[in-house]
């Protein structure tokens, strides 16, 4: 009854071709990218050592160090995290536990899409205007940041509001019942178990912000500053920005150099990325509900 | 009668209220919050009234809407006679955002595909971890990659004086929006439900049948949808453009010419202008064309999408 018929037969080839086709695809997409990543390891392995991540940049940046990018890139990172972190999290808590569906919330939403779809030059030009101008920061760490802060702020957003949705509603209403306040709830009910979630927004948010170059370009990074910050209100050098000074502004930079450069930054965000997969991974593992 | 009643809800409603510091701080976070919630709308018009405001000085003088949607002429630090046109910038953009989407839709989509049809178990957690990290890269890595990498394979290959070029820019803004696009529409094929796939594998139908009649027309919005995401990104894509095209204005006749885009002039220029000249003004122009056709594309990249979530 169940005898392999010629039709089937014919359809499971044909099944196993698009298969292959598709995974040619995937493999033809993915396998460029990861020889183009070794190029970056193998070339930048060679330069990079404890020296090269402590020391400053000498000789007209042609040798030396980048610690003075890597300095700047955690204080840009820091202090946009100061400001875009408390937002993110306030907005994700309104669109997930106070707004109701209605056009509000919907236009709430497209801002939010816009806000991430925003080119970032145009984002850097509204740092220029905002922030070093109109608000008079100057350049600074902290026109640049918040620049960023503002630019990223869908990540965090989009990572929090996914982990407070997850938070089953019958949580809440056990906690209402109990005769709390809709802040008492959040702030003991869902805060708390969606906290690890909020977490690996956080991190990624932090890869984000330490790779853009163009909106910091403007508002607060420079090529080249012999001094470490020592304010929000200082200029500093970026690692994202270094590498494109380096690599296009410089003359008579040794070949491998900048991919030393871009060996540590790519490093810097794909190891944060990976934290964050894992440790999401790791809490699926280790849902209860 | 009814009087009466009023004044007895009122005594009642007194003597319930419990109004105490908890309550207070409940109605201040509830401010608190919805401050953050309308944060990004305010944000979106801060955007686009800081960058007119510092381009509408060039669109009230000097604007003249002909020259600078048609003339392919961008000399804007000549002290004479500055020219203004972006039709050659446009032109780069478009080029280059075009070759990439040709390189990026049927790559990202067949991975779509792939991971969420054909592969399961770990090969498919493993792809989509390696997608998500791929996404990850910064631009400017990428425009490194096209700098240092892709520029000499390119004259190697082709025999051409530049590598730095449409083709080059093409790949690697494809390269770039594909991750993106791939989760996108991954995303859009998961949302078909499984009942779907069910009925049609109970008519007989093989997978590839599953997936071409059922499951593809389903999400038919979804991938729409990550396609124009994927315009969206590489129309504004800023540092890789700016190091892999070759930045030279020009109205490209084939993938080895040498462009400029329209973000990457922005990004050269800026720095060397004065604050209020008219180099300065016009591109913030350019910032507050690119800001309102970004979010056209987003705009309708979301209606597309919440079409079938309704359907």
């Amino acid at each position: 009854m169940f005898e392999t018929s010629e039709l089937n037969v014919h359809n499971q080839r044909v099944q196993r071709l698009y298969r292959t086709l598709f995974l040619m695809m995937t493999l033809l997409l993915i396998i460029p990218v990861l020889l183009i990543l070794g190029t970056l390891i193998v070339k930048g392995g060679s330069v990079i050592s404890i020296d090269f991540l402590f020391t400053s940049p000498t000789d007209g940046m042609t040798a030396g160090g980048l610690f003075p990018a890597l300095f700047g890139t955690v204080w840009l990172v820091a202090v946009a995290l100061l400001i875009s972190v408390p937002l993110g999290i306030a907005a994700a808590i309104y669109l997930s536990e106070y707004a109701g569906e209605n056009w509000f919330t919907r236009i709430i939403n497209l801002a939010i899409i816009n806000l991430a779809g925003v080119p970032s030059i145009v984002h850097a030009l509204f740092g220029v205007g905002a922030f070093v101008l109109f608000f008079k920061f100057g350049t600074s760490i902290l026109a640049a940041s918040l620049t960023l802060a503002i630019m990223t702020l869908p990540v965090v957003i989009v990572a929090t509001r996914e982990s407070l949705t997850a938070v089953p509603h019958a949580f809440r209403e056990a906690c209402w019942n109990m005769g709390a306040t809709r802040w008492q709830t959040i702030r003991r009910v869902v805060l708390p178990n969606a906290v690890s979630g909020i977490l690996t927004g956080v991190i990624l948010e932090v890869s984000r912000t330490s790779g853009e170059t163009a909106p910091i370009m403007f508002t607060g990074a420079v090529f080249f500053t012999p001094f470490l910050p020592q304010s929000v209100f200082d200029q500093t050098m970026a690692m994202s920005l270094h590498l494109f000074v380096v690599s296009t502004q410089v003359p008579g930079v040794p070949e491998d150099l900048p991919y030393g450069v871009a060996l540590v930054l790519i490093a810097m965000v794909l190891i944060m990325n990976s934290v964050s997969i894992a440790f999401r991974m790791y809490l699926r593992g280790k849902k209860k509900w | 009668m009814p009087g009466q009643q009023l004044t007895k809800t009122d005594d009642l409603s007194a003597a319930f209220d419990r109004r105490n510091a908890d309550w207070y701080i409940d109605k201040l976070v509830q401010v608190l919050v919805f401050i953050g919630g309308i944060s990004a709308i305010i944000f979106v018009i801060a955007i686009f009234a800081f960058v007119t405001k510092e381009g509408f000085g060039f669109i009230l003088d000097r604007f003249d809407l002909q020259e600078f949607f048609t003339s392919p002429y961008w000399y804007p630090s000549d002290e004479d006679a500055p020219e203004y046109g972006i039709l050659a910038l446009i032109a780069g953009t478009a080029s280059v955002t075009g070759l990439a989407m040709l390189v990026a839709i049927p790559f990202s989509l067949g991975t779509a595909v792939f991971i969420a049809e054909f592969a399961s178990g770990k090969t498919r957690e493993g792809l989509k971890v390696l997608v998500e990290l791929l996404a990850a890269i910064p631009s400017v890595v990428w425009g490194f990659i096209g700098l240092s990498i892709m520029n000499p394979i390119i004259i190697d290959v082709f025999d051409v004086p530049v590598g730095l070029n449409v083709l080059n820019a093409g790949i690697i803004l494809g390269l770039m929006a594909a991750p993106i696009m791939t989760s996108i529409a991954e995303d859009a094929l998961k949302a078909v439900p499984d009942r779907y796939r069910e009925a049609a594998e109970a008519m007989g139908a093989t997978r590839w049948q599953v997936i071409y009649k059922t499951v593809l027309p389903a999400a038919k919005n979804g991938l729409l949808g990550a396609v124009l995401l994927g315009v969206g990104r590489g129309f504004g894509e800023t540092m890789a453009v700016l190091m892999a095209t070759g930045h030279s204005v020009n109205i490209p006749g084939s993938v080895f010419d040498s462009v400029r885009a329209l973000t990457a002039t922005i990004a050269a220029e800026l720095g060397e202008t004065a604050v209020g000249s008219d180099h300065y003004q016009v591109l913030f122009t350019i910032g507050i064309f690119l800001f309102l056709i970004t979010f056209v594309i987003n705009l309708t990249a979301d209606l597309i999408v919440r079409g079938i979530r309704k359907g």
